[in-house]
This record gives structure tokens, sequence and C-alpha cells, in this order.
């Protein structure tokens, strides 16, 4: 594995020393710095947003006001914003998700999976910001010109649901921030779901082939129960990924503080919040407070789903 | 995990009506079909989204991709600025961050590989701690530095934006790491320590030896998940319109430049943003492509 192999004299050294307990100290400080880096946001994220707490109570997270004039803040809206965002994302990338980890596993040829494997997982790579610039110059008007009026002529006259797909169609909002977040999530999700699918013995999918069972049924009745939780796991991890997602949703979000049953409406997120508003807060302020406080809150939320996400994949360790 | 019986079972019964009932059998076969295809249109959607945004990076940013974009510092609009200042804060900021995190990671990285026998239970707590920031809102590591780092100096700095990213660099650096030295044979650390080596030379000589490669490609991965990353710099380093590269005083980004300029009404800064943007992106695909090509080489 190494050509210049160390020799014995060098490795023994001379005398032995306390290097042991030293280099102990220092990887055991080390690892216990990432503790205090973790601890530290969140005790410091709680001081920041004391006064908001403080002054507003638990019904800070009801609160469906934000209004710097009359200083009244409630995290409501944002609240929804970034739970809707996020679940319309897993949504959508959840099936895409899946399609793509079961073609690389079990549909691909050999010879391209892997190259079509790393194209996917380049997607990954590309900064959120690029995201934005791409939702804000495609998406948007492509969604604005044909999917919005599209959908609200179609499934906005059913009832019941038709509520969600009304509205002017701006092309921003909820549905195309949550398109970009699930566009950002696949690639995770399905690296999860491939290596999950790659870990399960053959010969529990050679046995169902071998009674007879198509494709199909392997996956749904074989692949799937097996890898369940870590599938899940997966997805979680998704989730997690896109609650916190800042600069690709504040391009297309709309930017509104606003709750409401269409998709089509323009909306914030925590996140997109604090990134436009909290270079016009100043220290101290409520407004500061409150940002801090509604961050705080993101931190519960998404440090809750990766916590799950993790418990989920622990058995496997994959993702 | 285990496959349940009655899959088995109605796998074994699903087989068992193929040879008697060839309408049920047509009927599964279509279901796969339209399953497979479906897999394919997932596939090719995705790519294409893909090739979409490199299609759209290319078109829109390929025109500002001259000299003077890259030698000449941002300028207010109509002036032929470019983005020196912030490919330069760019470069700074991120091998800053580098310095800082990667070796902060290569130990706990270490420490969770090597020291399982004796510390496994903060062992598991520090790694499940570490994937929780692998995946923490980046937002929010921003939050953090401005309270600890911006609040006391009283001021923006590069300084900050460093050490937000490094807290990025962290995690990815621990988890290549660990898997890289679980990878290294037992016989080689048996091999040192029966030649009496203490137990930190049998780590750092033998073992850090043999996985460098491993985490070399770790820490360029973290390298290329920071260049990118716009909102930890944005309450931390904030962005400087002229050359600086004092990391005391606030300074320039690639990302954050992007990000002003591209929500901006001016033509030539919206250009520059896409430039910015098709800068970046390359850079960082580069590095991917690279670690994961060499990755696939030494395997063979």
């Amino acid at each position: 594995m190494d050509r210049s192999a160390t020799s014995p004299s060098t490795l023994t050294g001379g005398a032995r020393g306390n290097g042991d307990a030293i280099f102990t100290t220092i990887v055991r400080s080390a690892a216990i710095l990432i503790l205090l880096g973790l601890g530290g946001m969140v005790v410091v994220m709680a001081w920041g947003a004391r006064g908001a707490f403080a002054t507003f109570g638990p019904g800070f997270v009801l609160g469906t006001a934000w209004n710097p004039v009359t200083q009244h803040f409630g995290a409501a809206a944002p609240v929804f914003g970034t739970l809707v965002t996020a679940l319309l994302a897993i949504m959508l990338a959840v099936p895409l998700a899946f399609g793509i980890a079961v073609w690389l596993t079990e549909i691909a040829p050999a010879r391209i999976a892997g190259t079509i494997g790393t194209l996917i997982q380049l997607l990954a790579a590309v900064p959120s910001i690029i995201f934005g610039m791409w939702g804000f110059a495609v998406l948007v008007p492509f969604m604005a010109h044909y999917v919005e009026p599209l959908a609200s002529h179609t499934l906005g006259r059913v009832p019941g649901i038709g509520v969600m797909f009304r509205g002017a169609p701006y092309g921003t909002g909820f549905l195309t921030g949550g398109m970009i977040l699930a566009v950002m999530v696949t690639p995770f999700i399905s690296a999860v779901m491939r290596d999950v699918f790659l870990s399960m013995p053959a010969v529990l999918k050679e046995s169902a082939y071998g009674l007879g069972m198509t494709r199909w049924e392997v996956v749904r009745r074989i692949i799937l129960p097996w890898s369940r939780s870590s599938v899940v796991g997966g997805v979680m991890l998704g989730l997690g990924r896109a609650l916190g997602e800042t600069m690709a949703i504040t391009f297309v979000i709309g930017n509104a503080n606003h709750i409401g049953w269409s998709l089509f409406s323009p909306g914030n997120t925590i996140a997109s919040l604090i990134a436009l508003e909290f270079p016009e807060s100043a220290v101290g302020s409520l407004k500061f407070s409150s940002l801090m406080a509604a961050g705080f809150l993101l931190m519960l939320i998404s440090l809750g789903t990766l916590v799950c996400s993790r418990l989920l994949l622990r058995t496997g360790r994959v993702g | 995990m285990a496959v349940r019986d009655r899959d088995v079972t109605d796998a074994a019964a699903a087989a068992a009506r193929w040879q008697g009932n060839s309408l049920s059998d047509m009927r599964r076969r279509m279901v796969d079909r339209v399953a497979t295809g479906l897999c394919w249109l997932a596939t090719v959607l995705v790519l294409l989204m893909l090739f979409s945004i490199l299609f759209v990076l290319v078109r829109n940013g390929i025109g500002g991709l001259r000299w003077a974009t890259l030698v000449h510092v941002t300028a207010p609009p109509g002036q032929g600025g470019g983005l020196a200042n912030a490919i330069a804060g760019s470069l700074i900021q991120t091998g800053l961050a580098v310095l800082i995190g990667a070796p902060v990671g290569l130990l706990v990285g270490i420490y969770l590989a090597e020291f399982t026998a004796t510390d496994g239970r903060l062992i598991n707590l520090v790694r499940f701690v570490s994937d929780l920031l692998l995946s923490a809102p980046s937002i929010l590591v921003g939050l953090f530095i401005y309270m600890i780092v911006v609040v006391p100096t009283g001021h923006f700095s590069g300084m900050a934006g460093a050490l937000a990213l490094s807290m990025l660099v962290v995690p990815v650096v621990v988890r290549t790491t660990e898997d890289m030295l679980r990878l290294v044979p037992l016989s080689m650390r048996e091999a040192a320590i029966a030649l009496g080596a203490p137990r930190w030379r049998v780590i750092v000589l033998v073992c850090l030896r043999a996985a460098r490669d491993g985490v070399a490609t770790g820490i360029l991965l973290a390298l290329a998940r920071v260049s990118g990353e716009t909102a930890p710099l944005l309450f931390t380093s904030l962005g400087n319109m002229n050359w600086s590269v004092s990391p005391a005083v606030p300074m320039a980004s690639l990302p954050v430049t992007i990000y002003q300029y591209a929500g901006a009404a001016y033509d030539d800064w919206t250009a520059l943003a896409w430039t910015g943007a098709l800068l970046i992106t390359a850079g960082i695909l580069m590095i991917n492509i690279t670690v994961r090509l060499g990755l696939g080489r030494n395997r063979k």
C-alpha cells in the first residue's frame, strides 16, 4: 500500500516517554470540541432568542404577525413555509430518488451505471445558490407561464383540493420552492437508497427471481421490506437538508409573511427570513431576538429530524 | 430488516399462479414494464435537471469570462468591474477554513476509528453529533459565529467567515478519515505494535500513511463543499467592494457577491453574477470529478 515503508527504528523511536498519553489527550480534546460546537450552537441561539421568548412567550410559535413597526413578531408563517416546502420537496423527491436507486442497482446496464451514478452525485455538489439562480431564471418563468395556469384550470376546479392550486401565477411560491428543494435533496436520498440496495445479500434477490418474480415484484416484496428502516432514514436525511436550505429557497419563495392553502402563493421559510432580514436588524433589538428565536426553532426542527434519521440509519451505517 | 415470511409465500403463490393464469401473468408483466419505465423516467428527468443547470450557467456566464473579470475588482454598476477581490476572498476564506477545520476533523476521525476499545460510549456520541453537524442548516452556523465572533469583536471579518466555513469542513473530514482508517488492515497495526512502537506512532506513521489518499480525498471534498457556501458568510465576512486580503476586516467572496449581484437591477451586475456562478460551479465539479476518478483508479 505504501512504497516508502517506515523503518522499524523510526517507528519505535527512542524512549517511550508519555507520547501516548499526550496523543490521547489531543485527539480526545478534538472530539470534545465537536460536542462543544453543537452544544454551543444550541446555547448561543437560545441566549440570543431569550428576548423574543420573554416578550411573546410560547405564543411566538403561533403568532402570525411579523411587523417591525408595531414590534409584533411571530414565527407561524415562516414555520409553516419551512414545513410545507420541505414536505412538498420530500413528496416529489422520494419517487424520483427511489426510481433512480432502482434504476442504478437493478435496471442500468453495468457499463453506464457507474457514470450515471457519478453524474447524479455531481448534482449534490452544485452549490445551493446556483440552484437558486437556476430556479429564478428557468423554473420560475416555466411555472408562471405553463404549470400554474394549466394547474389552476384543471386541478383548481376539483372540489376540495382545488383550493391548493388556485391563485395568481407569479411563478414564485411554496410549490416552486418545494420543487427546487426536491431537485437538491434527490441525490442525497438516492445515494442512501442505492447503498442499502447494494448491501443486500444477492442470494435473497436471486431466490426471488428463481421463484419467477418479475423485477418489480422483487423490488416491491423483497428489496423494500429488507431495507425499509434505512430507506426511511435516508428520506429523513433529505427532509433534514430541505428544512435548513437557505439560498436556493430565498430566490424562489417570493418572500411574503403568508399562510394559506394555495401552493402558488408567495411565502417564506425560517432560513429565507433570516437571510433577508438579519442584516437589517440591530443587535439587542426585539427583531434581532425574534430572528434568533426563529433560528432556534429551525434548529429544533432540523436536529429533531436528523436525530430520527441517524437512529434509523445507524443499523446499516450508510449515508 | 429481514424479509417477512409472508412476502416469500406471496411470491411463491404469485409464481404458482404464473403457471395457471395467463391473464394475471400479463398483468404482472405490464406492472413490471410500467415500473421499469418510471425508473428510467426518474433517472432521465434528474439528469436533465443537471444538464439544464450546466447549460444555463454556460449560456449566461461564458460571455463575462474575460481576463478583465478576473483581474478587476468589483465596481459600481456600469464601471466595468470584475470579480478579482471576490475570487481572492473566496480562496483565502476556504483555504483558512480547511487549515483550521481539517486538522480538527483529522484528529476526531482518528479518535473515532482508533479508540473504540477504551472510549466506546463517548465515541458513539461524538460520531452522532458529527453526523448531525454534517447536515445541520449552514445559516445557523453563520448565526452562531456572528454571536460568538462578530458581536464580541465588533465587526465583520474574513476570519469570522473562515471560522464559519471551518465548522462545515470538520464533519466531512471526520467522516472520510474514520472510514479510511477503518480500511487499514489489522495486521499492519499488529506488525507495528509487535515491533514495540507506541500507539500514537502506529496511528500516525502506519495507519494514517496507509490511508492518506483517502484522507486527502476527504479534505478536497470538504474544500469543494464549503467553497460554494453562501449562507454562513452573509453575517460573518459580509463582503467587501474593494481589494482586501486581510482576514481581520470584512472580506468579499464569490458566493456572497453572486448573491448580491444576482438580485440587482443592473445588467452588467447580473452578467457578472452568472460568470461567478459558472466559475464556482466549474471549480467545484472539477474537484469532485478528479476525486471520483482518482478513487475509481485506486480501487482497481
